[in-house]
């Protein structure tokens, strides 16, 4: 095998290692973003908003809140470690696939144009 | 569980600045794809996808940075050292829409809100970092490394401000706040979140610099030649 191709093979497996494996110890806490939106309203343990006034309170639902992977589990698996694990392998597998495509076709699109201006 | 990436959800923004975001975003975007496809090369191609790939995995890895408060990766300057500012941005890009789309990750509507910070902003602020960085620090081992730390923290910071204009423009709810205390408390998590990028960001592209110096964009575009440096040193 090429050296480049072993190189994208190590690094998408150390990918899918963070995503499937690693993931599982990541932080629940809000993130910084999250945080400054949830300031000056307090919640209750399932994340209602209780009281007070904050920029979290004009949150509307996402278009794709019923995606069977919403929220990085995946619907119908129990365990949260295995549904977080799998969520995240179908991402970087799907995130490699869409880039890898994207820029397939953008550097399908070059060498067209090249060959009708030779 | 991860918790929910740091993306601006549907709703908090009005739609009118959403949609103006979504064309800034995606006027930015077109302008990188013209550009990105003149860097291109076969070999590229693979590498993007990659980029694109690794920093979704980063991405699902929030670490805590206050007491009850986290935070990730947003890859901005990872992308622009590894594939340039153009091809970057589009990685960046690539993550949200497969976050937003697929994992409910960040609202649909805000969409073109978040690739302007995080995409558009984040990796232009990055790169513009790097370049300037790799120019004027000592060439050694370590200025790659250097360099990646304070482009993340700068990145990071720049693209949170990002969340400030528009909020400034189009936020749905006053909160009561001014904007010189929302924009501190922003940059004042996004600092420490810049930080844990910068260590992330430097030790993978320090790793890749090393076993294969021709597939990092910042070694093979923005170092000086190695004459220069003889004159120089």
């Amino acid at each position: 095998m090429k050296k480049s191709t072993w190189f994208i093979l190590s690094g998408l497996i150390a990918a899918l290692l963070l995503a499937g494996v690693v993931s599982n110890f990541a932080s629940s806490h809000p993130d910084g973003l999250d945080s400054v939106a949830r300031e000056g309203c307090t919640f209750d343990a399932d994340d209602n908003i209780t009281g007070g006034t904050c920029m979290a309170q004009s949150e509307a639902e996402n278009q794709t809140k019923d995606s069977p992977l919403a929220g990085y589990g995946l619907r119908g698996v129990g365990n949260d470690v295995l549904s977080t694990g799998l969520s995240g392998v179908i991402g970087v597998v799907a995130t490699f696939a869409i880039g890898g495509g994207v820029f397939w076709l953008l550097r399908a699109g070059t060498r067209d144009r090249t060959k009708q201006n030779a | 569980m991860p918790a929910v990436a740091m993306h601006i959800s549907n709703g908090i923004i009005d739609n009118q600045v959403a949609l103006l975001f979504a064309a800034i975003a995606l006027a930015g975007l077109g302008l990188c794809f013209v550009q990105g496809r003149r860097e291109l090369d076969d070999r590229l191609v693979p590498m993007a996808g990659l980029v694109a790939a690794f920093i979704f995995a980063v991405q699902m890895l929030n670490f805590q940075v206050l007491p009850g408060v986290s935070g990730h990766l947003l890859g901005g300057t990872l992308a622009a050292i590894l594939v340039g500012p153009y091809l970057g941005a589009i990685c960046v890009s690539i993550v949200l829409v497969v976050q937003a789309l697929i994992f409910s990750d960040g609202g649909v509507t805000a969409l073109g809100l978040n690739v302007t910070n995080m995409a558009l902003l984040g990796t232009a602020a990055g790169y513009l970092l790097v370049a300037t960085l790799l120019r004027v620090l000592p060439r050694r081992a370590w200025t790659l490394t250097v360099a990646a730390v304070i482009a993340s923290v700068v990145s990071v910071t720049v693209a949170s401000q990002g969340f400030v204009l528009q909020y400034y423009l189009g936020g749905a709810v006053d909160v009561g706040r001014s904007l010189g205390a929302i924009a501190a408390a922003m940059a004042g998590t996004h600092l420490l979140i810049g930080l844990g990028e910068g260590v992330i960001t430097a030790l993978t592209v320090t790793y890749v610099a090393k076993v294969r110096p021709d597939l990092v964009y910042a070694v093979r575009n923005l170092k000086r030649p190695v004459v220069s440096e003889a004159v120089t040193v």
